[in-house]
C-alpha cells in the first residue's frame, strides 16, 4: 500500500492512537495507588500548615516554637499518650444539624467507603443520603452539590484543651475549584491560618494563594462580626493596617480578581449557615453551657 | 547513503555547546524562565524534557517510514503528548511536591519547540538509535542552560542552592541582601543573553552574519 493512500493514513492513525492510549492509560492506572498515597499525605500536611504546626521551609513539624524532625506528619493525627504534644482529632459531622454523626451513619459510611469516608466523592453521589444540590441563589461558591457529612479537624493542645478547629473548604475561582482548609482559633472567630492544597489557578496570579506571605497575613484576622455574620473578605489592593475594618480584610491578589472573589465567596458559604454555621454554633453553645 | 553516518559521540555532544537548542537554535525559552527560580525544579524539568525529547525522537524515528505526510505533524504531537502525560503521571506518583511546584509547566513540555523541532528536523530522517542520542544531546544542551540560569537565580535571588542556605540573607540575620530581580522572569532572559554572549565569545563561529 502506498504511503500516502487514504487506507495507509487511517491505519497509521488508528494504530498510533491505540498504542498511545494503552501506554497512557496503563501509566495512569498503575500509578494511581502511589499518587493517591502522596495526595493524602499532602492533604494531611496542609491541615498542619493551616494550623501553623508545619514549617514549609524546614519541611518539619513545628510546635512549642521548635522543629520536631522526628515527628512524622501522620503521627500528628493520633494522640501520643507519653508526651504532651498537640495532636489533631478527626471527626465527621452532619453539616445540616452540626452534630457529630451517629453510629448508624458511621455504618453507612463504612459500607459505602470501606477505605475511609471520601468527602469529595460523596458530594458527587446524586442521592439524598449522601449529598444535596445547592440552589443557584445560595451557591456562591459554585460547588453545585454539597455533601451531607464533612470532616472537621480539632487541634488539641496540652491537657487536651481544644486549641483550633480546622474546616475543609472549597469553591470555584477562575479556572478551577480551589480545595483548602481554614483554621479557626478556639474562640471560633479568630482565623489562625488558611491553605489551599489543590487548585488550577494561573501561576503568579490566582496561584498566589500559595504565597506563604499572603497565607501568613490571615493570622489573627476575624472571620465574623459581632453580630455573627461572615465578614472576612479580600479587598482590591492592600489592606491599610490602621483602618477600622482591617481585621476583616485580606489583601487582594494582584491581577486575579476572579480568584480573589472566589476565595471571599467560598468563605462566606462555608462559614455561613449553609456550611459549617450550624456546627460552629453547636460548639459555641456547648462551651458556654459549661 | 551518500554521506557517512555521523558518529554517536558527535550527535550526543554537539548540542551542548556547538549547537545548543536555546543558545543557538533559540528554542524552548519559555520554560527556561518559569522553572529556574530554584535549582531543584530546574533539574527535574531538565530531566523531564530530556526524557521526552529522547523517547519522542526514537519513537518517531521507529515509524518514520510509515507516517503519511498528511498526518506527519499530528502523529508527532500524539507521540509527544502521550510521553509528556506519562512523565507527568510519574512525577505525581514519585515526586509529588516538585510536581506541584512545576504545576502546568510539565504539561507545557508538549508545546516546547525543542521536542517537535528535533522530531521534525532529525528523527524523520535518521535511525532510532541516532535519534535517541540526538534527543539526549539536545536535552543536555537544554539542561545546561536551565541549570546555569537556576544556579544564579536561586543563589542571587534567595541566597540558597537546592534549598540550602549559602548566603545568609538579612532576614536570616545575615549580610546578604537578596536581589529581588532574580526572582522575576525577566532575569532569566538577561542571564540567557549573557550566556549566549559568553558562548559566542568562546566560539565566534556561532555569531550570525549581520
Amino acid at each position: 500500500m502506498k504511503r500516502e493512500s487514504i487506507g495507509q493514513t487511517f491505519k497509521v492513525a488508528f494504530g498510533l492512537c491505540a498504542v498511545c492510549s494503552i501506554i497512557v492509560s496503563s501509566a495512569a492506572v498503575l500509578l494511581r495507588g502511589k499518587q493517591n498515597e502522596k495526595k493524602e499525605l499532602d492533604k494531611q500536611k496542609n491541615i498542619l500548615i493551616a494550623a501553623g504546626l508545619y514549617d514549609e521551609n524546614a519541611k518539619a513539624v513545628r510546635f512549642d516554637e521548635t522543629l520536631h524532625k522526628d515527628v512524622k506528619i501522620a503521627d500528628m493525627f493520633s494522640q501520643d499518650a507519653s508526651s504532651e504534644r498537640p495532636w489533631i482529632e478527626t471527626k465527621i459531622i452532619n453539616l445540616k444539624t452540626g452534630e457529630e454523626i451517629d453510629s448508624q451513619v458511621e455504618q453507612q459510611i463504612k459500607e459505602r467507603f470501606p477505605k475511609g469516608y471520601d468527602q469529595r466523592k460523596a458530594s458527587r453521589i446524586a442521592k439524598e443520603e449522601w449529598s444535596e444540590p445547592v440552589d443557584s441563589a445560595t451557591d456562591v461558591a459554585r460547588i453545585k452539590r454539597r455533601e451531607n457529612y464533612s470532616y472537621v479537624y480539632l487541634v488539641h493542645g496540652a491537657q487536651g484543651k481544644l486549641e483550633q478547629v480546622i474546616l475543609p473548604i472549597r469553591g470555584y475561582g477562575l479556572w478551577s475549584t480551589l480545595w483548602g482548609f481554614i483554621a479557626l482559633d478556639a474562640n471560633l472567630t479568630t482565623i489562625r491560618g488558611i491553605t489551599y492544597y489543590e487548585h488550577g489557578e494561573t501561576p503568579g496570579l490566582g496561584g498566589e494563594v500559595d504565597n506563604p506571605d499572603w497565607k501568613a497575613s490571615w493570622n489573627r484576622k476575624q472571620a465574623f462580626d459581632p453580630q455573627g455574620d461572615v465578614k472576612i473578605h479580600l479587598i482590591k489592593g492592600r489592606v491599610r493596617p490602621g483602618s477600622d475594618d482591617a481585621k476583616y480584610e485580606i489583601d487582594g491578589l494582584s491581577g486575579a480578581t476572579m480568584t480573589s472573589n472566589g476565595v471571599t465567596r467560598m468563605l462566606r458559604y462555608w462559614l455561613g449557615p449553609d456550611g459549617f454555621g450550624p456546627y460552629l454554633n453547636r460548639l459555641k453553645n456547648r462551651s458556654t453551657k459549661k | 547513503m551518500t554521506m557517512t553516518e555521523p558518529k554517536a559521540k558527535e550527535t550526543l555532544f554537539e548540542p551542548v555547546f556547538n549547537n545548543n537548542p536555546i543558545a543557538l537554535q533559540v528554542l524552548g525559552i519559555c520554560s527556561a524562565l518559569a522553572v529556574t527560580t530554584k535549582m531543584q525544579t530546574a533539574l527535574v524539568m531538565a530531566i523531564a524534557v530530556t526524557v521526552v525529547v529522547a523517547f519522542s525522537s526514537a519513537s518517531v524515528s521507529l515509524i518514520r517510514h510509515y507516517i503519511p505526510s498528511s498526518i506527519r505533524i499530528i502523529a508527532q504531537m500524539t507521540i509527544i503528548a502521550s510521553l509528556v502525560i506519562v512523565v507527568d503521571q510519574f512525577l505525581r506518583a514519585f515526586l509529588f511536591d516538585v510536581s506541584k511546584q512545576l504545576s502546568v509547566f510539565v504539561g507545557l513540555i508538549i508545546t516546547n519547540c525543542i521536542v517537535m523541532g528535533r522530531t521534525e528536523g532529525y528523527a524523520l530522517k535518521h535511525d532510532p538509535k541516532m535519534s535517541f542520542l540526538d534527543g539526549i544531546g539536545n536535552g543536555l544542551g537544554y539542561s545546561l542552560i536551565l541549570i546555569v540560569v537556576a544556579f544564579f537565580r536561586e543563589l542571587l535571588g534567595s541566597g540558597k542552592l537546592f534549598g540550602q542556605t549559602v548566603l545568609a540573607t538579612t532576614t536570616q540575620s545575615g549580610l546578604y541582601v537578596p536581589n529581588g530581580l532574580m526572582l522575576l522572569a525577566p532575569s532569566a532572559f538577561f542571564l540567557i543573553g549573557l550566556f549566549i554572549w559568553a558562548l559566542r565569545t568562546w566560539k565566534p563561529e556561532q555569531v550570525e552574519e549581520a
